[in-house]
């Protein structure tokens, strides 16, 4: 079982918190401060498990990450998981961000946390892995925001218009990105498929 | 311009949406609280509005907000509004919101219920699919009992998609909704072989998480998940199934056998590392399952470790975290073949990574032995000096002393050196763990006796500085080896050489700023120096030593009587007047030493940690009964019904009541004054205790000492450690040279070295000799201790109310609640209990393993039971196959056979053989042919060896054996049988799962509760017999073949003499024919392929195939044999009559009650009816003998009415719905082939009337 999802950047702001197990959100922001000092003190090209933090699992329970350019992607699962699948699926799920966001940066993330959500719950649900093919998944995604256009239809263009006239007026977007692109290439990726 | 146009069109579209709240808060970094409770305030005014697509943006916002920590919950009722939107883009926008804030307590929840439903039967898929995400965050007890049904009806969706989400969120739904597993788990398994990958990925992964928390109950599909092991090729899938395997195999060591050759093919085969990795760690685990000492399971070793030692090696950091890992499970069952990579752990705990070190660690625990602990250690010595002020050097502490006192310190040959060690350990700066190391040092002084002179001498020393220690607040926590330095000094003060000075130095000042629970101990221990410096002084004539000591506990224990601790204050005012009296003895010159050490005298011995819950209670002691009756409780409830009776008997009840309460009352007033009387606050309040002490000699009297703050840090005075390592290395090579010089002559001499002595000691396995004589004391438990240690569950855990046996049929009361009354009236029931004809065997075999527990030659009764049981597994298999030319659909047996270890997969694919696990077990380990067995048995005429290897740890083996060979090695085996099968008893529930269709046991199984036990049944029938010779015979479809059927026979040798050379032949009818192997003639007899010793039995196998089976057929058939004297052979032959009853053309199906509604209301069957009368039988052993003898399985049972179901090999269905009232039992049958029927019908009632 998956417990938790947590994407954060490299100063711990939250890009998208999944927990499957309920917590209020005090302590869901507890869990990632914590998950976050764990992780981010750990050099590059050390193992990504983790022994679990104290809030968030046990000793049943371990954090898979991996740290892309800007961003954390961290697993927290119990034992019935195996180690190197969830690292594979974290990989999955960040080149099928790439693709249904096209070069996704941290700044996809920031905007479009609900396409997030949507891409993971292809992947994952209620914590159990649910699909682990990429193109399936994408599949699916594509189907549901095609069903979202035509649902929008000729009410939703303006909408549309008047989101893309805003991002024209507002000049100071561009700068807010310091933003590296989340790099896919990963040296030493355990072949799994 | 167009800007407005569109603005004045649709407003909202000026609304922030989710992109702009971001925005927003970015731009707003210095007051973003202040901003974002601006937008929530803007939030709630969209909420309010009517227009959906408003609502919905503003949830979405809401989301985001939820996610940087607010508290969005005001808003769940618009959450499920926009949850019901019509709009997928709005209804995925609230299932979303849902999932993310709702929970268990969140009331609107119930308001959900229907709406979920709604969009569960949507046409729109997606809409399915949005529900089913939403509900797996925060499904409900009540939305999981409503909505169970539902779902359940998803899982068979005709879209993949619907069908693997519905799969996965059953878990959830048997989490919080335990009791529709029952009733879901047919068709969950059935979804383990699904067509879609996906699906049957998501049934795996639900099972796995259902069997990983409960694994005996699931024992029953490891079959199945054996047939998908060796068939899929999706690496999730695959690691899965090797994880729940891994869970699986120590409830089932034969198991672990079948497991170990795929497993081992897949580690050499496949290129995934997950996998590889997977399939080592459940090959440790099958290892570790299986007894130890199975020679060729050593191979599996070596290769788990060789692939570990490459993860290892690999660059790779997760891939060397993991192998280490891995290492650490192989380390505790075969820790040999781990110590030989103890370079390559060593050299991890040099890694940078601290996970790795911390992996490495713990291998090390677990690879130490007598040789190298002195040499590990070190080296961890090293590495807590490089980690200095890290939380892994407090990891390091504790590991160094967990290595050392593992197993009750078994590896240190030298507990000087380990005091050493220990008290080295003292140094470290700000370590926590003070308290372990004065633990250690506390539990070897008192354990250890022969190193208390040692210990004691240390801890003076510890004592003396003990500035060193104390003088750097940062390092308090180390102030707690203090405590044990204290106590040990104090109680074995005799080995002291000189207490007064150790005396002196419990007594600085300095002690006062230590923390409480030690100065106590430092009060009281210095009380038993005392008394020892007393009685040192004894003999003396001139006292005045013992009254310097007098003297110096006169004037230091005043400090500690001022002590704000309670217990130091009360230890220092005892021990103070106590010693003001000695010392007015001693000034009389009476000798008081004698009475002073009485105060401390006997041994403290140390008491096993569980030992107060091993305590035995006591019989006819019951804990949880009332001692009296509750006050309050009782009181309140009888109360109103005594008032009621008052009325009849108010003389009696009344005055009683009020005796009751002025006896409580009075009762409570002395408890409360008990209770301030210990209260400390009274005492506190009290002056006058306080100005006793103010009385004593104030501090001022107390001679300030000197603390000379330059010493170095290193205690001075203190042997290293290191010393130890290279004495005890001399010491062992002098004893190597040593035994060389005297070979077998006993050594009796004392080791120079250190003026010890050394007994020798019995030689050690690693030959090493212990430093010291050690007598480890061990912990003391209460006398009749009970020896269980259950460790319980976690009572909160949601797994535990899952542990549900799965195989009980379903009660009427099981059913998932419907919404709907169903159609099918005739089936009134939509459960989906079934029957398997496997079960029905079990309180067979049952009763006649206690038959044969009783009495042992009635033994050819019992075996032919378990024959028959074994011949029904074993239904298609035919062992002379190849003779009999009926080869491809069987490669069951030829494995079965000929292979020593685990068959190819399509072994176990045979459907009616899935059904039994035991079976499906028991024919991996087969030890040796049958063949073989018989032939060696012929050949010699006490065939005492022939003990195939696998036989002692298999019960099952033991029976199949037992009908292959001799009584000779019967005899041998009873003992172990016996044990076995009480084992086996217990067991037996999980093995007879079933694991075809609804996994559910036949209702009438005789194990079900409250029904009593079936009598034994048989469907073997005596075929002939003469005085040579017995047959009998059971006849079973081919599930794979309509037209053929397998004849079983098993041969029983009635005489003294060999039978061999049986042939057996029948004459073929137009119909029915036997398969004769290709190029034989079709009159020749078919070669038995085994001899018959006498007394043995065997079983063969001939198939036959026919054509039409609507009809019984009888064939006649000749065997012949030769039977084989000593001196002579004669040739005889017997006759026998098969009879194909149309029973033998049914196989037991199991079928679902829909599925057998459907199949009555369709119209293509005809009915035919009978009556049976004086039926004297319960009804369920009515059932029973039904499904036993002639193949059906119970659909359905409600009362004394049921549903039965079989097909024939030729697809025939046969439905029966059975009536029994007062002895008259009704069958009314349907059918497709009414002829069938009416043979099928007139069978069952002879076999009734037969009883």
């Amino acid at each position: 079982m998956i417990k938790a999802i947590l994407i954060f950047n490299n100063h711990g702001k939250p890009r998208l918190s999944k927990f499957y197990e309920h917590y209020n959100e005090d302590t869901e922001q507890q869990i990632i401060r914590e998950t976050f000092h764990l992780v981010s003190k750990r050099d590059e090209n050390v193992c990504n498990f983790l022994e679990g933090g104290l809030l968030i699992g046990g000793l049943d329970y371990k954090l898979i990450y991996r740290h892309y350019a800007t961003l954390y992607f961290v697993f927290c699962v119990d034992s019935s998981e195996s180690e190197l699948g969830i690292l594979d699926l974290i990989q999955v799920f960040v080149e099928t961000l790439d693709k249904c966001f096209e070069n996704v940066c941290e700044l996809d993330l920031i905007f479009h946390v609900d396409k997030v959500h949507h891409i993971l719950a292809e992947m994952v649900m209620g914590g159990m892995v649910l699909e682990t093919n990429m193109n399936e998944i994408i599949t699916q995604v594509d189907a549901q925001n095609k069903m979202e256009k035509s649902e929008a239809g000729i009410a939703g263009a303006p909408a549309r218009a008047v989101s893309a006239v805003k991002n024209m007026n507002l000049p100071e977007m561009p700068k807010n990105i310091n933003i590296g692109d989340i790099s896919i290439k990963v040296p030493n990726l355990p072949s799994f498929k | 311009m167009a800007l407005k146009i569109v603005k004045g069109s649709i407003d909202r579209i000026f609304d922030k949406n989710l992109q702009d709240l971001v925005r927003g808060i970015r731009n707003h970094k210095e007051d973003e609280a202040k901003y974002i409770s601006t937008c929530i305030d803007e939030i709630k005014q969209e909420l309010k509005q009517d227009n959906i697509a408003v609502k919905a943006n503003a949830v979405c916002k809401l989301t985001y907000l939820q996610m940087l920590g607010y508290d969005v919950s005001w808003a769940a009722f618009n959450i499920v509004e926009v949850m019901s939107s019509s709009k997928f883009t709005y209804k995925r926008i609230g299932y979303l919101a849902a999932s993310q804030c709702f929970h268990e307590s969140t009331d609107v929840i119930m308001l959900t219920t229907n709406q979920i439903r709604k969009d569960l039967s949507s046409p729109n898929q997606y809409d399915t699919g949005v529900a089913l995400t939403g509900l797996s965050c925060f499904v409900t007890p009540d939305l999981a009992r409503d909505l169970a049904n539902d779902i359940m009806t998803l899982m068979s969706h005709t879209k993949p998609y619907i069908r693997k989400k519905a799969v996965l969120i059953m878990y959830k739904v048997f989490l919080k909704y335990p009791e529709s597993l029952r009733p879901a788990f047919p068709r969950l398994k059935e979804k383990l072989e699904d067509p879609d990958p996906g699906v049957q990925s998501a049934a795996v992964n639900v099972i796995c998480e259902l069997a990983r928390r409960n694994p005996k109950n699931y024992l029953s599909l490891a079959p199945l998940f054996f047939k998908l092991m060796t068939s899929s090729t999706n690496n999730w899938v695959l690691i899965k199934i090797i994880k729940l395997f891994g869970a699986l195999t120590p409830l089932e060591p034969r198991l672990g056998k079948k497991l170990i050759e795929p497993l081992t093919n897949l580690i050499h085969s496949t290129s995934a590392m997950s996998l590889l990795y997977e399939c080592v760690n459940t090959v440790i685990a099958v290892l570790i399952s299986l007894s130890s000492g199975m020679p060729n399971h050593s191979a599996s070793i070596q290769l788990c470790v060789q692939k570990l030692r490459i993860l290892i090696e690999d660059s790779d950091q997760n891939l060397k975290y993991l192998g280490l890992l891995a290492m650490s499970k192989i380390l505790k069952t075969h820790p040999k073949s781990v110590q030989s990579h103890k370079d390559l752990i060593l050299q991890c705990l040099d890694d940078k990574d601290e996970s790795i070190r911390l992996r490495a660690l713990d291998l090390l625990y677990g690879m130490v032995s007598k040789k190298n602990l002195m040499e590990i250690v070190k080296k961890l010595m090293l590495h807590v000096d490089k980690a200095e002020g890290t939380t892994y050097r407090d990891e390091l502490l504790t590991k160094i002393i967990d290595i050392c006192s593992q197993s009750n310190y078994q590896y240190i040959t030298n507990f000087e050196w380990y005091i050493s060690i220990l008290v080295e350990l003292t140094r470290l700066e700000g370590t926590r763990h003070g308290h372990l190391i004065a633990s250690q040092m506390l539990d070897v002084a008192i354990r250890v006796k022969a190193i208390r002179a040692f210990a004691v001498a240390q801890m003076a020393t510890l004592l003396d500085n003990a500035h060193l220690l104390t003088g750097n607040t940062q390092r308090n926590g180390i102030c707690e080896v203090l405590y044990a330095a204290a106590w040990i000094c104090g109680e074995f003060s005799e080995h002291l050489e000189n207490p007064m000075q150790t005396l002196e130095a419990m007594l600085r000042p300095k002690v006062a700023t230590l923390p409480g629970h030690i100065q106590a101990v430092y009060v009281q221990n210095a009380a038993k120096l005392f008394a020892t410096v007393l009685k040192g002084e004894e003999g003396n004539t001139d006292g005045t030593a013992a009254q310097e000591a007098s003297q110096l506990m006169i004037d230091r224990l005043p400090l500690f009587v001022q002590s704000a601790n309670l217990e130091v204050q009360e230890r220092a005012s005892c021990i103070l007047q106590l010693v003001k009296y000695i010392q007015k003895l001693q000034q009389k010159d009476v000798e008081v030493a004698e009475e002073v050490n009485a105060l401390f005298a006997g041994e403290l011995n140390p008491v096993a940690p569980k030992a107060q819950k091993k305590v035995p209670v006591p019989e006819g002691l019951d804990l949880d009964a009332w001692i009296n009756e509750p006050p309050s409780e009782s009181e309140s409830e009888d109360e109103q019904p005594k008032a009621i009776f008052a009325k009849e008997e108010p003389k009696h009840s009344r005055p009683r009541h009020t005796e009751v309460d002025e006896k409580e009352l009075a009762r409570r007033r002395e408890a409360r004054k008990q209770e301030q009387a210990n209260n400390p606050f009274y005492i506190k309040a009290s002056p006058s205790s306080q100005k006793v002490y103010q009385e004593a000699p104030g501090v001022e009297h107390i001679p300030v000492v000197q603390i000379d703050l330059n010493v170095p840090l290193k205690v001075p005075g203190l042997p290293m450690s290191d010393q130890y390592v290279k004495m005890e290395e001399e010491r062992r090579q002098k004893e190597r040279a040593e035994k060389k010089k005297k070979e077998k002559k006993k050594r009796k001499e004392k080791r120079s070295g250190r003026g010890k002595k050394h007994d020798s000691a019995p030689e050690s396995e690693e030959d090493i000799t212990p430093a010291h004589m050690v007598d480890i004391v061990t912990e003391e438990m209460p006398e009749n201790a009970l020896p269980s240690d259950d460790d319980e569950r976690d009572p909160t855990d949601p797994h535990k109310a899952l542990d549900i046996d799965l195989d009980k049929p379903l009660a009427d009361s099981e059913k998932l609640p419907v919404r709907s009354h169903r159609a099918a009236e005739a089936q009134k029931s939509p459960t989906d209990g079934e029957t398997e004809n496997a079960t029905l065997q079990e309180p067979k075999k049952k009763s006649s393993k206690e038959k044969r527990e009783k009495k042992k030659d009635k033994e050819r009764d019992r075996k032919k039971s378990k024959e028959e049981k074994k011949k029904k597994k074993h239904k298609h298999e035919d062992k002379e196959e190849d003779l009999l030319g009926g080869q491809a659909d069987e490669p069951v047996l030829q494995s079965e056979e000929t292979s020593q270890v685990a068959d190819p997969p399509t072994s176990s694919s045979t459907t009616a053989e899935v059904s039994d696990l035991d079976f499906w077990l028991s024919n991996a380990p087969v030890p040796s042919n049958t063949q073989e067995a018989a032939t060696v048995a012929a050949a010699a005429p006490e065939p005492s060896v022939t003990a195939p290897d696998s036989e002692p740890d298999e019960p099952k083996d033991t029976e199949m054996e037992e009908t292959k060979s001799s009584k000779h090695k019967k005899k041998k085996q009873k003992k172990e049988k016996e044990e076995k099968e009480k084992k086996k008893k217990k067991k037996h529930h999980h093995h007879h799962h079933h694991s075809d269709g609804a996994g559910e046991e036949s209702v009438q199984n005789g194990t079900v509760e409250e029904e009593e036990p079936l009598p034994p049944m048989s469907n073997y029938c005596l075929l002939a017999e003469n005085s040579y010779i017995k047959m009998v015979y059971d006849i079973q479809g081919n599930l794979q073949d309509g037209s053929q059927v397998v004849v079983s026979v098993i041969f029983e040798n009635k005489c003294n003499s060999f039978l061999k050379s049986m042939e057996f032949n029948v004459l073929d009818s137009l119909n029915s024919k036997l398969q004769r192997p290709e190029g034989s003639g079709p009159h020749d007899g078919l070669v038995v392929p085994f001899q018959l010793p006498p007394g043995v039995s065997n079983e063969a196998r001939f198939v036959f195939t026919v054509q039409s089976i609507v009809m019984p057929q009888k064939l006649k058939g000749t065997l012949t044999f030769i039977v084989k004297n000593e001196d002579d052979s004669t040739h005889e032959k017997l006759d026998f009559k098969l009879h194909f009853t149309c029973t033998s053309y049914l196989i037991t199906t199991p079928c679902y009650s829909d599925a057998f509604a459907k199949l009555l209301e369709s119209g293509d069957l005809k009915s035919s009816s009978i009556r049976l009368e004086g039926v004297n039988m319960p009804f369920h052993h009515l059932l029973a003998r039904i499904c036993f003898h002639h193949h059906f399985s119970v659909v359905e049972r409600i009362d004394s009415c049921a549903s039965m179901y079989s097909r024939s090999i030729q697809g025939h269905h046969v439905c029966l719905l059975v009536k029994t009232s007062a002895q008259t039992v009704s069958i009314d049958a349907k059918c497709d082939e009414p002829t069938l029927l009416g043979n099928v019908l007139d069978e069952i009632k002879q076999t009734f009337s037969q009883c």
